[in-house]
């Protein structure tokens, strides 16, 4: 198959919002004003675990500069079991409405109980704390292992079995029979730590309830459709009563899908009749919203002599937070889903714990469960002296491959990016010293597809207006331009992108599942080619022909030929303008394979780790935009170091974050980290016209298993939980 | 409540003055009264830089100075750092590095690395490491960002050794 | 976080006043401390005095001795900056650099990090292994205390209600002297000591004429540590003499588990960085003139 050449795809324009972001003129939500905005403040629960007994909000309401005091008791009326769908699954009211504001119980720390408006922030704040709550405080349980095991505090009466609230089992083959071929079995466990997201900018929301019964909402969300529909689930209003605007977006990775403050806002609004503005503080962020789960995975790999895998065994347990959702599913599909294997067990439970409930972070689930398969193939390799990545390119998965829980892989480039990190620079460059040791590792993401929407407008100068609804998280503007301006024939400039709200476009889903560039892209592309079709039959019109052709950005027939512009200037005339609009709902989702080569060195006296020096190599499909495929890679590979280092929610036996500030959560700062060389794989996917499969997450799963894997290279040590802190490589 | 502060400043060179309460941060002035929203809160600690505003010759987390300490004093935002149109060479060379994802640290970003070049015209990549520690960024690695400055760096000697 | 006033004294004796009326009032200077403080309600204050406009609190004087004072208000970048302190207090030089990041730097001060008297303190340990005093002034006058003596307690310190601190005092450095200040951090930049230890030591005839040894985070206050630099007295710099020091001061730590190291990493890490600091401060003395 010939590679396609393209005029635009490929190339490196400047970012269609880049002025307004570097010049401070971006509106994020924290900073819209509105004529009449009341400010609000949050109260969070104190104790991990705890019935409410009671709350007096009289002092609060009487305090001057107050307008209105909400809690659970100010949702309308709902029946206990209740389930509400908005595209994501069912989910039971009480569970979405309970994390929102705490009713009966409060389930960790940080959990919220009530809320308040008042004219500025620091009368809110006040306001908040003279809000009485009288709690019975419960016994806390903070891990999965320890809420499996009998007798364990319980969080949800409803749940059939204990603080398990979900289990998932996918089986292949013969697994005795594998193990039974095997000449080297290699089993481990290994725990991770809560880890958060860490987007800078704090979950806001702003709500104005009118008096016509519609909600207006603007706020930082990675999907405005999901916001929106959340939220008139939580309220129990029809999803046309509610407004979406999504403000500029400050970082979500997943964290800023649920919604947290938007219906608390609404809710406000309505009491206040003014708009109300909530902000989170990062103590807030930390406490009140969704990291992803720590977890305990336990894996044994079978290989023969040739180093090929006979059998897999997985056993996952994921805490889902206070109420159920962990993203065990995924890390249990993901556990094995690079190589190709015949006989697989894999079990995964998904646990309720009193920490702050769960959220998607960059392929959720997979890094945790990546650690222990990745891990274990080191110590397989090192065992029967092969070379890491040749080892794992003798399992490799490929088209046909059929992962355990089901499907089987269409074409992907999982050997691609092996052969390219043994290929790489770094790989064939020598360690610089003592106490210094190289890791490798490979990981998967699915990818999702999801509807999405578009509609592009030709002006009479030739250019193009594209609205859309995927939030712009990371340079999707761009992305989404460059594909209209591949098919139109024209420049990247010559297209304006704007995200609007959601009366204002089609159905769009999350800017999540790495679906933005490929999903919305298609849509861009969809419509993208009604225009030509149009713009096409207006010149069949001037030039009275049956037929127009279109290439390079000319439109021609019979010795006739008019470039796009001057087609574009002629529309008055010829009909009218010329607006496409699209909407796709794509199945042909290409998942992403990457890989990571870490160099590190280990201060043997303190433990301390000292990335070296890292190359992330990812399949992309095609690259539409290479320097923000690179910024995902590098981006994904960054918080993947932090998480395999240092990061950690440090809880106190009590169930209190104690490093719930960036000072303590030690996120890595530009000092830690070394350049992050990237190299871009491409393997088109076959289910998008350019090829393209999505790069925002699969970069984040190799960096776990990649720094165990070269910290054991450095030091000899196997550790079996991370954070790989400088205290665990020391044992102390 | 206390009596509100009268606040006479100069912001992006121009006089500005403000009525403040004294526990209102600057950054609280800057955002919510004088109506530039440019410097961002992400911690209110002063752990993440993205309020990094330039006072007096020094750059500061402005989430840890309080508005009435700024009376007499200059301050530079990131709006004031281009030119009327034309964009400072920093913030060139962050668009054409892609050095920003999701933008929110870029202004905090933008004042910091501007006061790294005035003290050292050609920084080494871990003079702009240290320098820059103090802004956080989650969505680039920094890397983009290190090449962004670095570039900015050989402009801007490049543009005043023509000059000279 | 609670309304207050602010004030911003121009002299001594008006700060001195204003602090004796004012029994709910706290002192800023670069604020990077109380400010979070104020902000998370650990602190409250009635009123915020704002020390920065009283001039003997932003100087910095190196006599011709080189003994050295400044100002409590003095912000870390002065002294990073300072030529003449880089060459005679390259540890100071440093340590300045540390405390926070850049935009940090331009508003902390050593001063208030002193006064803050966090048992982490990054400052304190050397100003301790360098001998500096604090001077006070208060309703009852001036005096001056030892920085080793400064520290009570978490949070709390020597001054009396209506007693600010004016300045930190450095004696001249001897001949043949060197200083260190190392911290253990996770990260490289923009975190709290795990283990921190200032040290200086001074030569004389090819033996260690004087030494101190102090530790941060490791006790309820800074700690000073004088069995460890006395067993270095009289003897020859061999790596065994500073490996015995650095194994008394870790006998004296009394660590606690948090968030930030277990005790157990602490106690390992005292004899770690005691012996790097003490290394590179006998570095520095023979280098030094």
């Amino acid at each position: 198959m010939s590679t396609p050449t393209y005029n635009v795809i490929g190339t490196r324009p400047i970012r269609h919002d880049g002025a307004d972001k570097v010049t401070g003129r971006a509106l994020y939500g924290a900073d819209l004003q509105l004529a009449r905005l009341v400010h609000g403040a949050i109260l969070r629960s104190p104790h991990a675990h705890a019935r409410i007994l009671r709350i007096d909000t009289s002092k609060a309401e009487a305090l001057p500069g107050v307008f209105a005091v909400v809690t659970a008791a100010d949702f309308p009326p709902a029946p206990a079991d209740k389930i509400v769908d908005f595209g994501e699954g069912d989910t039971l009211l009480s569970s979405l409405r309970g994390n929102i504001l705490a009713s009966g119980k409060v389930l960790y720390s940080g959990h919220a109980v009530a809320a308040v408006a008042a004219v500025n922030a620091h009368v809110a704040a006040e306001a908040a704390a003279l809000i009485d709550v009288e709690y019975e405080v419960l016994p806390c349980v903070l891990t999965a292992p320890a809420a499996m095991a009998p007798g364990a505090p319980i969080l949800h009466d409803h749940l059939p079995n204990g603080n398990i609230a979900e289990t998932v089992r996918y089986e292949m083959g013969d697994l005795a029979a594998g193990f039974a071929q095997a000449s080297l079995i290699v089993e481990r466990e290994l725990d991770t730590a809560t880890v958060h997201q860490g987007y800078i900018e704090p979950q806001n929301a702003t709500a104005f309830w009118s008096t016509d019964g519609r909600i207006q909402i603007w706020c930082s969300t990675q999907g405005s459709f999901v916001a929106r529909d959340a939220t008139a689930a939580v309220l129990d209003l029809p999803v046309s009563h509610v407004k979406v605007t999504p403000m500029e977006i400050g970082g979500g990775f997943g964290g800023k899908i649920n919604v947290y403050l938007e219906p608390v806002a609404a809710l406000l609004s309505k009491k206040a009749g003014r708009p109300v503005k909530l902000v989170m503080s990062r103590r807030d962020v930390f406490t009140g919203t969704g990291p992803t789960p720590g977890s305990r995975v336990r894996v044994k790999i079978g290989v023969n002599p040739e180093g090929k895998i006979t059998a897999a065994q997985a056993w996952l347990a994921y805490e889902a937070g206070a109420y159920p959702g962990a993203m065990v599913v995924p890390g249990a599909m993901t556990v094995f889903a690079c190589y190709d294997i015949e006989n697989i067990l894999i079990e995964g439970y998904d646990v309720v714990v009193n920490k702050p409930s769960t959220a998607a972070y960059r392929a959720p689930g997979a890094p945790n469960s990546a650690l222990a398969t990745e891990t274990v193939l080191d110590e397989i390799a090192e065992k029967l002296g092969l070379d890491p990545l040749t080892l794992r390119l003798r399992n490799a998965a490929h088209e046909g491959t059929r992962r355990a829980d089901g499907p089987r892989y269409k074409r992907i480039g999982c050997v691609e990016v092996l052969e390219a990190m043994q290929a790489s620079p770094h790989y064939n460059a020598p360690l610089p010293g003592p106490h210094c040791g190289r890791g490798v590792a490979i990981g998967f993401w699915f990818n999702v597809g999801l509807p999405s929407s578009a509609t592009l407008s030709v002006n009479a100068d030739g250019t193009v207006n594209l609205i859309e609804g995927s939030t712009d998280i990371g340079g999707s503007r761009a992305s989404l331009a460059m594909q209209a301006a591949e098919v139109l024939g024209l420049r990247a400039e010559d297209i304006h992108p704007t995200v609007v709200d959601t009366d204002s476009v089609g159905y769009t889903g999350v800017t999540g599942g790495s679906r933005t560039t490929f999903s919305t892209g298609l849509a861009v592309h969809d419509a993208a080619q009604l225009v030509i079709a149009q713009m096409k039959a207006r010149a069949a019109r001037l030039w009275a022909v049956d037929h127009v052709d279109f290439a390079n950005g000319v439109f021609s027939a019979n010795g006739n030929s008019l470039s796009f512009a001057e087609l574009a200037a002629q529309l008055g005339a010829t009909g009218g303008p010329v607006s496409c609009s699209a909407t796709v709902n794509p199945k042909g989702v290409g998942g992403s394979f990457a890989g990571l080569i870490t160099d590190l060195h280990v201060d043997p006296e303190t433990g301390k780790t000292t990335v070296l020096r890292v190359t992330s190599v990812q399949d992309a499909g095609k690259a539409i935009h290479p320097a923000y495929v690179e910024g995902q890679m590098q981006g994904g590979t960054a918080q993947g170091l932090g998480w395999a280092l240092n990061e950690e929610y440090f809880m106190d036996a009590d169930g209190d974050m104690r490093n719930g500030s960036y000072l303590d959560y030690r996120m890595p700062t530009a000092l830690d980290l070394p350049m992050i060389e990237t190299i871009i794989v491409e393997v088109p996917n076959p289910g998008h016209p350019f090829g393209v499969r999505g790069v925002g997450e699969a970069n984040i799963v190799p960096p776990l298993p990649s720094v165990a894997n070269a910290l054991y290279r450095a030091t000899g040590k196997r550790l079996n939980r991370v954070p790989m802190n400088p205290a665990t490589i020391l044992g102390l | 409540m206390s009596a509100k502060v009268q606040v006479q400043t100069t912001i992006n060179n121009e006089p500005v003055e403000f009525l403040c309460e004294p526990r209102q941060s600057l950054l609280e002035c800057l955002r919510d009264i004088v109506g530039l929203t440019g410097a961002k809160e992400g911690c209110g600690d002063g752990n993440c830089g993205s309020c990094t505003v330039r006072l007096g010759d020094r750059i500061v987390t402005s989430c840890l100075v309080l508005g009435v300490e700024a009376a007499g004093q200059s301050i530079t935002t990131v709006e004031g750092l281009a030119h009327g149109n034309t964009l400072h060479p920093l913030q060139k060379a962050f668009l054409e590095n892609a050095a920003l994802q999701c933008g929110i640290c870029t202004p905090g970003f933008l004042i910091a690395a501007d006061a790294l070049l005035q003290k050292h015209p050609q920084p080494t990549e871990e003079q702009t490491r240290f320098w820059l520690a103090n802004n956080l960024c989650r969505c680039t690695g920094y890397d983009k960002i290190i090449r962004a400055v670095q570039a900015a760096a050989h402009e801007i000697n490049a543009n005043s050794g023509a000059a000279q | 976080m609670k309304a207050f006033d602010y004030a911003a004294p121009a002299s001594l004796p008006e700060a001195v006043g204003l602090l004796a009326s004012q029994p709910a009032a706290r002192l800023l200077a670069g604020g990077t401390d109380l400010l979070v403080q104020l902000r998370s309600g650990r602190k409250q204050a009635d009123v915020v005095i704002d020390v920065k406009k009283i001039p003997e609190l932003n100087e910095i004087t190196l006599a011709p001795d080189h003994s050295l004072t400044i100002g409590a208000a003095v912000p870390c970048y002065r002294l990073t900056d300072h030529p003449a302190i880089r060459t005679h207090y390259p540890a100071l030089a440093e340590v300045a650099s540390w405390i926070g990041g850049t935009p940090i730097q331009g508003r902390a001060s050593l001063g208030g990090n002193l006064c803050n008297s966090a048992p982490s303190a990054d400052s304190i340990p050397l100003l301790i292994a360098l001998s500096a005093s604090a001077h006070l002034i208060g309703p009852a006058g001036r005096r001056s205390v030892p920085v080793e003596a400064f520290c009570t307690a978490p949070g709390r310190n020597q001054l009396a209600p209506g007693e600010l601190l004016v300045a930190i005092h450095i004696p001249a450095p001897a001949p043949h002297s060197g200083a260190a200040y190392l911290r253990f951090i996770p990260r490289n930049e923009m975190d709290i000591a795990v283990v921190g230890a200032g040290a200086s030591l001074t030569l004389a005839n090819g033996l260690i004429a004087a030494a101190r040894l102090a530790l941060s985070s490791v006790a309820p206050t800074p700690l000073f540590v004088p069995a460890a630099g006395e067993s270095l007295i009289g003897q020859a710099p061999t790596p065994a003499a500073l490996e015995a020091a650095a194994q008394l001061a870790q006998a004296a730590a009394s660590p606690i588990s948090d968030m930030r190291g277990s005790a157990a990493y602490r106690r390992h890490l005292c004899a770690v960085m005691a012996r790097r600091a003490l290394e590179l401060a006998l570095a520095r003395a023979q280098e030094s003139k």
